[in-house]
């Protein structure tokens, strides 16, 4: 019966005052009006609640379900109604509200049907243990802990002790007490249940030995029972109620920290909970009641009541006689671990097993704590054998680590610390608060590595979907492109089907420049595309799609290139221009005329070739005829036959000239031949022959010079084929007609997309995309459109005249990219209105801005380009003046009279010598000098001809035209830089020569320097005008010339800021390039304006 | 001499082994990447908020391990800072109000019957904590929710409130207590000081 005590360290012995209510019996408390039971009564999740307000609820109907393993169910503890199932006040550290059903009591307090069961040992156990789960039992001592969860332990832990705690350590309480005074057999019952389902080796009822009449009722009752059971009274000492303070007591073992007793064989059971137990199983009647100690000095009568679980403190205080005025403190459990609560509403639950009512005298005021003097007596009392002090300073220091390295969570918070403290250091009060910071840290850690794991899955998931939509992406432009290689290999051949036409020789020779371009680009292209990937930039896509199609374009021009060399060479260009046609008309027409001139010299003559030239006359009449219809035929817009467009320029035709030509000079030297027989003969036929020679001399010159011409001509037809653009404007037409019907279609895209995005519509994002689709197709028509006209240009900057842009295309360009500064105005306004006022769209809108103005920005260079290579074309057009007829002529006039000078000097200079004249040597000097300078003449002459062919062989037409229409500056500047040059070459040789040669030079000077001065006017005249334009609006040019200038030097600055900014200030330097650039484009644009 | 060989030889062998040792441990024991980003990175929230100007929690650790300030984790509050503080054995500099103030602990909340639908709340948050779908109303699912804030922004009706974690009683935890160290008479008020001075008398 007595087996060997341990002990346990520290403990405090607080006046015990319970006596006050154990001098009576147990009374039932009466049934209170309303019933309050809270959800949650203990750790765990809240009960589920089956019942909703006005339901009827009977005594022990299950009024709320437990969810999971730790929670249990609550019934009802009378009978009535449910009013409501809100917050209320409950007995809780924090006096914060928690859900309540509350019940209406009818008074009638009907049980609900219930049924103890006969004979559970028969039962299997899970079942039985879900009898006792369904019953809502929990521990009656502290915690409330489910006692089905403990009963379960023996499943998977070996029990060898059960220990029954009896002990109620706590002063004031005397529930137990009590109950067991009067329920020692149902005590027995449930110990027996308990048993039956754990089957321990040992059982030991562990009671204090202030329970004298306690001890004695239980040994009475367990007299005769034929477990092995022994009741163990433990020396009195506070907390010795503690389960694993108690297990230390009762057998020495010690629970290791962080562990449960069932770890070491042990289970602890509330004597409370026995006879809940027994009242479940046997009679099932579910934890409706328990017993509960009123007691303080502000009540009357303390006493112990069997009272109802949800009843009102205020219920139980007024039955028990409460004084108002003398209550200080309403305390819920014992006065060390209890809680005090505020509010007397506050229903009691499964756990209370006190409620004290305390006047002052018992429980005064806590004076203030003072600093903690490290006396070391609270290490002695602590029963766990912690640290107080140390964790007093790590909690008060938020040293939460430390704290929990002293094993904090170990603590019981018994409160036997405080008790002892002289400073009156609220001990526990720091550990609890130590607690929930560390449990929350805890949680947080938790809910971080959580959140941690959330995003890296989406993470993963984003890069995969990336990765899709990639794949997906490419094999979408591997199509586009192959479709697109399709539909340019159809152009292509369309191109070759009209190629016999129009492809000769100067063709094949564009086709290999093109193939060579294309080359080229797709070599560019390449390396940008791979230095793309090396940096890993984000345009490597279109990039790559630029690549791809530039090698498919690559491609067919080579393939275009090699059709065309293999393909017969043979047949002249047939000339469309009707220019040509109409010079060949005209050619023949006069061969036509000089052959029946020939002719009729030959009839006249009686020459014997008489029938040779009239088959000659003949063929060229036919020519002629031919020659005439082609012109008209191509005149009135029809398409000129093939062969008659060639006549005068084939191999055959040449042959044929050239043919004539040698038979004149036969007949020339058959006539000579025999006129100097007849001048020898003295025949009086002489003269006449002698004309008829001269006669067949000019014509032999005319045929020869015929022959010549046809020659040249045949040249410069072959040189002009060039000329013909490699698209013909049709096509450009075609091209320039998608890209608008594109640009339509994206702008109608866009706009629906506007529209969508303004009304949120879902399919903005795939809109979006549609969008991006269209404006790179657009992109890309505009690209095959501008490179056929840069083709074109290359052509027609090789052969016609005409400026490699017209002023109607700049003007397109130039209102092209006005619109788009418009439109970039706008979207740039929205845009900023949409920032403003916080629009979800603003971001999106940015992105629409900046694509605006990447366009806007191609529009500008684009237009820049154009003027540019316009003025490049003007300015070789302007500088053609310069070497215009009359210049020549001038020049090979001065070179013919210096040659005749040279002439006269050399024969003066002969005679000098042959007269053995003393001035000799300087004539000879002089000679040498003027030879000098007849040679630069001469070669002056011969550069300005050159310059000349290769400005009239590119340009031969509209140079003039242009330079009329147009007096450009630049390049009347570089005339007037021209014309200082030789002014200054003419005043070198002057100052160098001698008196006899000074005369001429300086009419030359004077000449050339009033030229100079010509072009110099000209210049001033045309910038006057452009400043007086401008000054008429109001601009002062020069002004401008400056402001454009500095505008540029801003856009650089504000990139290269941009470029070493940081991100943050990218936004601010961003909008500052933007209106740097926007300024500069408008100076930009009024100055070309008037400069024009 | 040879207790000089003896010496040298045992020296040299001595070298060699621990050398072999070393050299083999390194490459055995290798550690991939650098084991300071993932302890920094585990005593960030992981909010994923982006308040310190990185893309997330991860991107600011690998920042804070090459010498970026620990104090611009407003989510994480005074206490991350010191925890940082500790574990990179750097002084503790108060939160740097720049990148945001430390808030409640809030989750987002989204009033149903007026979202839309629109789906970008969904697409914004960084630990996908809200359910919906196209033209369906959404929902946050309030365990999973950092409160972040980043879907507040996106959401085109602003049907989206940050609503603070409402203290239940299973979070409710106790205050520090009050300091009663008042150390000179005057620490206290007059009154208080009169009273108490009776209450123990």
């Amino acid at each position: 019966m007595n087996a060997q005590i341990h002990s346990f360290h520290g403990g405090i012995h607080p006046p015990e005052n319970k006596r006050q209510s154990t001098g009576g019996c147990i009374t039932e408390a009466p049934v209170p009006s309303r019933i309050i039971l809270p959800l949650q009564q203990h750790i765990g999740l809240p009960a589920d609640p089956l019942v909703k307000m006005g339901d009827k609820v009977l005594k022990g109907q299950t009024v709320a379900e437990a969810i999971g393993r730790i929670s249990a169910n609550i019934h009802a503890s009378t009978s009535g109604t449910v009013v409501a199932i809100e917050p209320h006040p409950v007995p809780h550290m924090s006096g914060m509200m928690a859900d309540c059903i509350i019940i209406e009591a009818d008074g009638n307090d009907q049980w609900a049907e219930h049924q103890g069961l006969e004979d559970y040992q028969k039962l299997p156990k899970p079942e039985l243990i879900e009898h006792i789960r369904k019953a809502g039992v929990a521990g009656m001592g502290g915690a409330g802990f489910p006692t089905d969860v403990k009963l379960h332990l023996g499943d998977d832990h070996i029990v060898n002790t059960l220990i029954i705690n009896a002990a109620e350590c706590e002063p004031y309480i005397t529930a137990d007490d009590m109950l067991m005074r009067e329920r020692a057999d149902k005590i027995l019952g449930g110990i027996e249940i308990i048993a039956h389902l754990l089957k321990p080796l040992h059982i030991i009822v562990g009671i204090e030995d202030n329970k004298p009449q306690a001890i004695r009722a239980l040994q009475e009752a367990f007299d005769g029972c034929t477990l092995n059971l022994d009741i163990i009274s433990v020396p009195t000492k506070y907390p010795s109620g503690g389960e694993k303070q108690l297990i230390k007591l009762l057998t020495g073992v010690e629970v290791p920290s962080g562990k449960i007793p069932a770890d070491v064989g042990i289970v602890c059971q509330n004597v409370g909970t026995t006879t809940a137990v027994f009242d479940a199983v046997h009679h099932g009647k579910p934890l409706v009641s328990r017993i509960i100690t009123i007691t303080g000095e502000a009540v009357a009568h303390p006493q112990n009541l069997e009272a109802r679980i949800g009843t009102p403190f205020a219920d139980l205080l007024t039955f028990c006689g409460l004084s108002e005025q003398h209550l200080a403190r309403l305390i819920v459990g014992g006065p060390m671990m209890g809680l005090t609560v505020e509010n007397q509403q506050i229903p009691m639950i499964k756990t209370s097993n006190c409620l004290i009512a305390g006047s002052i005298n018992e429980f005064p005021a806590q004076p203030p704590a003072q600093a903690c003097i490290r006396c070391g007596m609270c290490e002695q009392v602590c029963p766990v054998e912690l640290l107080p002090q140390q964790l007093h300073w790590f909690a008060k220091g938020k040293e939460f680590e430390k704290a929990k390295h002293h094993n904090l969570f170990d603590c019981i918070e018994c409160g036997a610390c405080s008790y002892v403290c002289p400073s009156n250091i609220p001990l526990v009060q720091y550990y609890r608060f130590a607690k929930g910071e560390i449990r929350k840290e805890d949680a947080e850690q938790r809910k971080a590595d959580h959140a941690r794991l959330r995003f890296e899955a989406r993470q993963a998931r984003q890069e995969q979907e990336q990765l899709e939509k990639e794949l997906r992406r490419k094999a979408r432009a591997e199509e586009a492109a192959k479709s697109q290689a399709a539909k340019r290999d159809a152009v292509i051949t369309k191109q070759a089907s009209s190629a016999p036409e129009s492809t000769g020789e100067p063709d094949l020779k564009q086709l290999k420049t093109n193939a060579a371009v294309a080359r080229t680009k797709l070599k560019k292209a390449e390396k940008a595309l791979s230095n793309a990937q090396a940096k890993g930039l984000d345009g490597i896509d279109t990039l790559q799609e630029t690549v791809n199609q530039l090698q498919a374009k690559s491609d067919t021009a080579a393939q275009a290139y090699e059709q065309a060399q293999q393909a017969p060479a043979a047949p002249a260009a047939p000339v469309l221009d009707i220019k040509q046609l109409k010079t060949n008309a005209a050619i023949a027409r006069t061969k036509l005329k000089k052959a029946e001139k020939q002719l009729a010299n030959a009839r006249d003559n009686g020459a014997d070739n008489i029938a040779e030239l009239e088959a000659e006359v003949k063929a060229l009449t036919d020519k002629s005829a031919t020659a005439e219809a082609a012109f008209k035929a191509a005149e009135s817009g029809e398409t000129p036959p093939v062969t008659p467009a060639a006549p005068a320029f084939t191999q055959a035709q040449l042959d044929d000239l050239k043919a004539g030509v040698d038979a004149l000079q036969g007949k020339v030297d058959k006539a000579k031949a025999a006129y100097e027989k007849a001048a020898a003969s003295d025949s009086p036929a002489a003269p006449k022959m002698a004309d008829g020679v001269t006669k067949l001399e000019g014509k032999l010159k005319d045929a020869e010079a015929e022959y010549q011409q046809a020659l040249q001509a045949n040249q410069a037809g072959t040189s002009a084929p060039p000329a013909t653009p490699a698209f013909t404007q049709a096509q450009l037409d075609d091209l320039k007609a998608d890209v608008d019907a594109l640009q339509g279609k994206v702008n109608k895209a866009k706009a629906a997309y506007e529209k969508a995005a303004a009304s949120d519509s879902p399919a903005a994002p795939k809109m979006a995309d549609g969008v991006t689709k269209l404006e790179g197709k657009l992109k890309d028509a505009e690209a095959e459109y501008q490179q056929a006209l840069q083709a074109n240009q290359a052509n027609t900057s090789a052969a016609p005249a005409a400026p490699a842009f017209s002023q109607a295309q700049l003007d397109d360009l130039k209102a092209d990219a006005e619109a788009l500064q418009g439109k970039v105005n706008k979207a740039k306004a929205a845009y900023e209105k949409a920032a403003a006022s916080d629009s979800p769209a603003a971001p999106k809108m940015a992105d629409g801005v900046t694509k605006l103005e990447g366009k806007l920005k191609d529009a500008e260079a684009e237009y820049q380009q154009a003027l540019q290579a316009n003025q490049a074309n003007t300015s070789a057009a302007p500088a053609a003046p310069a070497f215009s007829q009359a210049q020549l002529d001038d020049l090979k006039a001065d070179a013919e009279t210096l040659q005749g000078k040279v002439n006269k000097a050399r024969a003066a200079y002969e005679k000098a010598a042959a007269s053995d004249s003393p001035a000799a040597p300087k004539m000879a000097d002089g000679v040498t000098k003027l030879e000098d300078k007849l040679r630069d003449a001469e070669a002056e002459y011969q550069q300005a001809l050159q310059a000349n062919n290769a400005s009239t062989s590119t340009a031969p037409a509209a140079i003039n035209n242009v330079a009329a229409e147009k007096p450009d500056a630049k390049a009347l500047k570089q005339q007037v830089s021209i014309m200082r040059t030789k002014l200054k070459k003419a005043e070198k040789a002057l100052s160098e020569a001698d008196d006899s040669t000074r005369a001429e030079l300086e009419q030359d000077v004077a000449s050339l320097t009033e030229r100079y001065e010509q072009a110099q006017a000209e210049l001033a005249d045309l910038e006057a005008t452009h400043i007086a334009a401008a000054a008429a609006a109001g601009i002062d040019l020069k002004q401008l010339k400056i402001d454009a200038a500095l505008a540029r030097a801003a856009i650089t600055k504000a990139e290269r800021a941009l470029s070493k900014a940081e991100d943050d200030a990218q936004a601010n330097l961003q909008a500052e390039l933007l209106s740097a650039q926007q300024k500069a484009a408008e100076l930009n644009s009024t100055l070309e304006r008037f400069s024009k | 001499m040879s207790a000089v060989l003896i010496a040298i030889l045992v020296l040299l062998g001595l070298g060699l082994i621990f050398g072999i040792l070393l050299g083999y441990s390194s490459i055995r024991f290798k550690v991939e990447g650098n084991p300071l980003v993932e302890q920094v990175d585990g005593l960030l929230p992981q909010t994923q908020c982006g308040q310190c100007g990185h893309p997330g929690c991860r991107p600011y650790a690998e920042a804070i391990v090459n010498g970026e300030a620990i104090n611009k984790c407003p989510p994480g509050g005074q206490s991350t800072i010191d925890a940082l503080a500790d574990l990179l054995d750097v002084e503790a500099i108060p939160l740097d109000a720049e990148h945001g103030e430390e808030q409640v602990k809030s989750v987002a909340y989204i009033r149903e019957d007026e979202c839309i639908g629109c789906t970008k709340c969904i697409q914004a948050c960084p630990v996908d904590a809200i359910l919906g779908a196209a033209k369906q109303m959404h929902t946050v699912i309030t365990t999973e929710c950092t409160g972040c804030d980043l879907c507040v922004e996106p959401c085109p009706v602003d049907c989206i409130d940050m609503l603070p974690i409402e203290t239940t009683l299973n979070t409710w935890q106790w205050n520090m207590p009050k300091s009663g160290v008042d150390l000179i008479a005057t620490d206290l008020r007059p009154g208080v000081s009169q009273h108490s001075a009776e209450g123990k008398a």
